[in-house]
């Protein structure tokens, strides 16, 4: 089986990378790449992102084809990608942090900054904070409710059908952090940074 | 709920730990490698590394620390020392750092945190702030505290939150080394300055002095040195006697 993660300069991904080859092992082969014939053939395909939504919108137009690539491995093949932090928010129709920016439109909803009630809380929203899953999710399997992940952002995904929501996160406000819509699934937590329990996530993703 | 975080600190040197102890089951006290495996199988929230590497020559011994670590250790790896350019934090970055954190840079050419919160995102950007008390205020300091910029620790604060850090990691110098406690004054003052996370550090000698700089400081996270590297308390010691204050921590 073929993994393949997304590589647009999106920012850091060494982390994604370590994380996938550690619970791949040598069962799964963990390919990073932007080539566009391997992500069409690959049989799951991360979308990792960090820096500002419009940083990673405009990172993945400038590879020419790639969005078209990713439609037709999501949309139309119905394989199963993971988008994590910015790859999740870029899920959505529209993104507003620097600019309005489009997003890829696969679950209808925008991606705004979290409402820090006046600076009664920081931002960005950094560190460990509980899950709180509210639908069975693939990803999920042998996931404890309010497990700890690791959290680095300042916006997020409010989607407009709440039935896409596997799990939210208390920050201000019930913060969604993970969606599953058929065969896309997004955590805004960072997994590959969330020890043991967040390996076991991409464990499962892997093994879907 | 978001839980306050524990980060215990590693000088390294050359690519060693400075001042290794021997504890139980570990093999080499000098592997910052292995020390940072410890700790974060320990439950610790973050790891951080501080070069002190003082030679140019031996500067690359970090990246290779941080290439192995990263494939072993699955929470946030924090890298800082030296850090001078945004080919530095590249550098760090692409070897597995998570976040890199910048010190004297940052106070001589603030394009640096500028430019490279816009490439790499603020998340990865820490500014380490060296404070010392200068009558009723305080002055940051740069090269390894050697040299007083003059400049005013919480107008700073305020401008490197301006130029896109995503957090700031705050040592006193005046507690550094002492063991008597974080300067809270100082935490505290940054903290309600910038709406931006702070680390506080310097000054850790008992485990109640984290619980201060939480509750007094307002810190978001605690980092220590010596209190865990001596064996004196273990990440689970703190993290549960900060749970037995009423201080959200992952356990």
């Amino acid at each position: 089986m073929n993994v393949t993660i997304v590589d647009y300069n999106s920012g850091n991904i060494s982390s994604v990378i370590n994380s996938f080859k550690e619970v791949a092992k040598n069962k799964v082969n963990i390919e990073v790449t932007s080539d566009l014939k391997k992500i069409k053939s690959s049989d799951k395909v991360v979308l990792p992102g960090q820096g500002s939504f419009k940083s990673c919108v405009d990172a993945l137009n400038k590879i020419n084809g790639l969005t078209d690539s990713l439609n037709e491995f999501a949309i139309n093949n119905k394989k199963p990608l993971l988008g994590i932090c910015v790859g999740l928010q870029m899920f959505a129709d529209i993104g507003y942090e620097e600019t309005e920016t489009k997003g890829l439109g696969w679950i209808s909803g925008k991606v705004s900054k979290i409402d820090n009630q006046g600076g009664k809380f920081k931002l960005p929203h950094i560190g460990w904070n509980q899950i709180n899953i509210v639908k069975d999710s693939k990803i999920f399997q042998n996931i404890e409710n309010n497990s700890h992940m690791y959290f680095v952002h300042s916006y997020e995904f409010v989607p407009n059908e709440k039935n896409v929501i596997s799990a939210t996160t208390d920050y201000s406000s019930n913060i969604v952090c993970s969606v599953e819509k058929e065969n896309i699934f997004g955590t805004q937590f960072h997994p590959e940074k969330s020890d043991k329990t967040g390996l076991k996530i991409i464990n499962n993703f892997i093994s879907l | 709920m978001l839980k306050n975080r524990i980060i215990p600190c590693l000088d390294v040197k050359n690519g060693r730990i400075v001042k290794g102890i021997n504890f139980v089951g570990l093999k080499d006290a000098g592997d910052p490698v292995e020390q940072a495996k410890i700790y974060s199988d320990g439950g610790a929230d973050e790891i951080c590394f501080l070069d002190i590497t003082a030679s140019n020559e031996n500067r690359d011994t970090i990246y290779d620390v941080v290439k192995q670590t990263s494939k072993k250790c699955f929470v946030p790896l924090t890298v800082g020392g030296g850090v001078r350019s945004v080919e530095d934090i590249s550098k760090l970055l692409n070897c597995g750092a998570d976040k890199v954190s910048i010190n004297t840079a940052a106070v001589e050419n603030s394009k640096v945190v500028i430019d490279s919160s816009k490439k790499f995102g603020s998340q990865c950007i820490v500014v380490a702030i060296d404070a010392k008390k200068n009558g009723d205020k305080w002055e940051v300091f740069t090269h390894g505290g050697r040299n007083n910029s003059g400049i005013d620790t919480l107008e700073y604060a305020k401008q490197m939150e301006e130029n896109g850090a995503g957090e700031l990691l705050v040592t006193s110098m005046d507690r550094d080394g002492t063991q008597v406690g974080y300067d809270i004054d100082l935490m505290s003052k940054i903290s309600s300055k910038v709406n931006i996370p702070i680390i506080a550090s310097g000054g850790v000698g008992n485990l109640d002095h984290l619980v201060d700089g939480i509750k007094l400081g307002n810190a978001s996270a605690v980092l220590a040195a010596s209190i865990f590297h001596y064996g004196k308390h273990s990440i689970k010691e703190a993290k549960e006697y900060l749970d037995s204050k009423g201080i959200p921590v992952r356990i």
